[in-house]
C-alpha cells in the first residue's frame, strides 16, 4: 500500500515537472519565434499581426488548423473577431513536435486564454496525417 | 468616521488626478499650445482633410457600426468639438483630401472623387466620380495615401506588398528576388490627372521607385516638390540573428523622408538607411552583412527619424497662428511602432521639423506627445495599451492644427493663444 501511494506522487510530481518543462519549452519557443509579431502581451498589433489574447480561434478547438498554420505559415489576409491582419506567417519547418505542443499549450494558457493543453501526441499524429 | 475621511481624501486625490490627466487632453505641448478632444471614438480614422470653412472629414480604416466609412464632422455652435456628425460610403481606406468643392478618399484599390455644396455637405454620397482603379491591393501596405499638387495633378501611394521583396516574404533564409518584381505596380507613387475618371495603371505614370511603403505625403508649395515618409522594413534581427541584435533591429532602419522629383528611387528594398551610420546600406536579403554601402544612384533621405515609429502623415504648415518657427515647416504624425520588441516600443508623437526655403532648417523635434495616455516618460511595450495613436493631420484656414487617432479615432485640436 505504501509502495502504491509513493509511486502515485512519484508519478504526480513527475507530470507536474513534465508539465513545468514543457511551459517552459513553450515560453520559450514563444519569446523566440512568436513575441516579436504578436508582441509580449499577445495583444498583436493592429491590422497587421493577428492578436493571440483572447482570439476566439486561438483558444477554440480546432487544434489542426493552429499546428497547420504554426507548421506551414499563413499567406491569406486574417479574419478574425470583425478585424482584418494583413502581415504573412512565415513557417517554421524547424520547430519540433514537441516545441509546438508547448508553444501552443503556452499561447492557449497565457495572458486572459484558459484553454486545454495541445499534447504531443496530437501533434505527431496531426502531422502525420498531411 | 476615520475610514470615511480617508476614503474623501482619496476619492478627492484620484480625481483631482483625473482632472489634471484631462489637461490639454492628455498631451504635452510647448509652451503656449492648448489641446482638446474634437471628437471621439468615430472609429479607426487614418487621414483627414479640413475645408475652408473648417468642416472635416476622416477617412475610417473600417466601416463604422452604421457602416459609413468617410465621417463628416462639424463644429456648428463654433465650441471647438464636432457637434453634428454623419457619414457615408461603405469602403475602408486611408486617404482623403479636399481642394475647393472637391473631396477625394480612396479604398484600398481605388480613389473617388465627391462633390461638396456650400455648405460643405456632399452631393454625390452614393455616385463618386471614379478618379482611378485597379490598383494593386494585396494586403500588406495596401493603404492608398492621396494628394494633389497645385496643378491638379494627384499622387497616390502604392505601397510594396512585401517587406523586403523576399522569394518568400518574411521568411528566415529566403532571398531577395533580383530584380524586384514587385517595382513595377507597387513600391511606389504613382501620378495621375486629378480630374479625369476611370484611370488605371496605363493612364498613370510610376512618378518615384523604391519606397516600400509611403503612408504620408505632401507637396511643398516653396519648394515645389513632393515630400513622402517612408515605413522602413522590419525584421533584420528575427531573419538575420547573426548580423543584427535585438538592439540593432530596434534601431534599425530609420525611417525616412525623402523629397521625390520625378524619376527619383528611394532604393527599396535594395538598400536601407542606417541612422547612426549616415549610410546606405545593403539589406541582409541582397547580399548585405550590415556594413556594405550600396545604392549609389538612389537618393539620401532629407531626414532620418528613429526606426519602425511608422509615420502615418506629412503636413507643412501654411498658418499664422502657431509662432513664426512653425512657419512652412513640417509635422509628422507617427503611430508608433511594433517591431522594436522586444525593446519599447517608440512613436505615439507628432514631430515637428522646421524649414526654410524648402529644406529642414534644424533637427527634428517632439511637438505633441501622450497620445499613448500612459503616465509620463512610459513608453509603450505592447501597441494595443496605447489609448490612442496619431495617424492623420490637417491645418485649418485659422491655423489650428488637428490630429486623428487610428486606434478608437478620437480628433484632437490643438491651437496656440499668443
Amino acid at each position: 500500500m505504501r509502495k502504491k501511494l509513493f509511486m502515485c506522487l512519484l508519478l504526480l510530481v513527475g507530470v507536474y515537472f513534465a508539465q513545468a518543462q514543457n511551459g517552459i519549452i513553450g515560453e520559450k519557443v514563444y519569446k523566440t519565434k512568436c513575441l516579436v509579431c504578436h508582441q509580449a502581451d499577445g495583444g498583436g498589433v493592429p491590422n497587421l499581426n493577428a492578436p493571440l489574447d483572447g482570439a476566439t480561434n486561438v483558444v477554440g478547438s480546432d487544434i489542426a488548423r493552429l499546428v497547420k498554420i504554426i507548421r506551414y505559415g499563413y499567406n491569406e489576409r486574417v479574419a478574425l473577431d470583425g478585424y482584418y491582419y494583413s502581415n504573412a506567417m512565415p513557417a517554421n519547418p524547424a520547430l519540433t513536435s514537441t516545441e509546438i505542443a508547448a508553444v501552443l499549450s503556452y499561447i492557449r494558457n497565457s495572458w486572459s486564454n484558459k484553454a486545454p493543453s495541445v499534447t504531443l501526441a496530437q501533434v505527431q499524429k496531426l502531422l502525420k496525417k498531411k | 468616521m476615520k475610514k470615511q475621511l480617508l476614503l474623501m481624501v482619496f476619492g478627492c486625490i484620484v480625481g483631482l488626478s483625473v482632472v489634471h490627466a484631462q489637461e490639454n487632453a492628455g498631451l504635452k505641448l510647448p509652451a503656449g499650445f492648448k489641446a482638446h478632444l474634437f471628437a471621439e471614438n468615430i472609429g479607426q480614422a487614418r487621414h483627414i482633410a479640413i475645408t475652408q470653412s473648417g468642416v472635416i472629414f476622416a477617412k475610417l480604416n473600417y466601416p463604422n457600426k452604421d457602416g459609413k466609412s468617410i465621417i463628416r464632422l462639424e463644429d456648428k455652435d463654433k465650441d471647438g468639438v464636432a457637434d453634428n456628425i454623419t457619414g457615408w460610403a461603405n469602403y475602408g481606406g486611408t486617404g482623403i483630401y479636399v481642394r475647393g468643392d472637391n473631396l477625394y478618399a480612396s479604398s484600398d484599390d481605388a480613389v473617388y472623387q465627391y462633390k461638396l455644396d456650400a455648405k460643405d455637405e456632399v452631393l454625390n454620397a452614393s455616385a463618386p466620380n471614379t478618379i482611378i482603379k485597379g490598383l494593386l491591393s494585396r494586403r500588406q501596405h495596401a493603404s492608398k495615401s492621396i494628394t494633389l499638387d497645385p496643378k491638379g495633378n494627384i499622387y497616390v501611394n502604392i505601397g510594396a506588398y512585401s517587406n523586403a521583396c523576399q522569394e518568400k516574404d518574411r521568411t528566415p533564409g529566403s532571398k531577395g528576388m533580383m530584380p524586384c518584381p514587385i517595382l513595377d505596380s507597387a513600391g511606389g507613387v504613382w501620378k495621375f490627372d486629378g480630374l479625369k475618371t476611370n484611370q488605371t495603371y496605363v493612364d498613370g505614370k510610376r512618378y518615384a521607385t523604391g519606397l516600400r511603403n509611403v503612408i504620408g505625403l505632401d507637396w511643398n508649395t516653396t519648394s515645389n516638390s513632393l515630400f513622402v515618409t517612408q515605413h522602413g522594413r522590419d525584421q533584420l534581427n528575427s531573419f538575420f540573428p547573426a548580423l543584427y541584435t535585438n538592439e540593432q533591429n530596434a534601431e534599425l532602419p530609420g525611417e525616412t523622408m525623402y523629397e521625390v522629383k520625378e524619376g527619383d528611387d528611394c532604393g527599396w528594398p535594395y538598400i536601407y538607411y542606417d541612422p547612426m551610420q549616415k549610410k546606405k546600406i545593403i539589406s541582409p536579403e541582397y547580399g548585405g552583412d550590415g556594413k556594405k554601402e550600396g545604392g549609389n544612384n538612389v537618393l539620401d533621405p532629407i531626414v532620418a527619424f528613429p526606426a519602425h515609429m511608422a509615420p502615418m502623415s506629412l503636413l507643412f504648415y501654411k498658418g499664422d497662428q502657431f509662432p513664426a518657427k512653425y512657419k512652412d515647416g513640417a509635422f509628422i504624425a507617427f503611430h508608433g511602432s511594433w517591431n522594436r520588441a522586444p525593446l519599447p516600443q517608440e512613436g505615439y508623437f507628432v514631430a515637428f521639423i522646421p524649414f526654410k526655403g524648402g529644406k529642414p532648417s534644424g533637427d527634428w523635434e517632439i511637438f505633441a506627445n501622450g497620445f499613448s495616455g500612459l503616465p509620463a516618460d512610459t513608453k509603450v511595450v505592447n501597441p494595443r495599451n496605447a489609448k490612442a495613436r496619431p495617424c492623420g493631420l490637417a491645418e485649418s484656414a485659422d491655423g489650428a492644427l488637428y490630429v486623428s487617432d487610428d486606434s478608437k479615432g478620437a480628433i484632437f485640436k490643438i491651437t496656440f493663444n499668443k
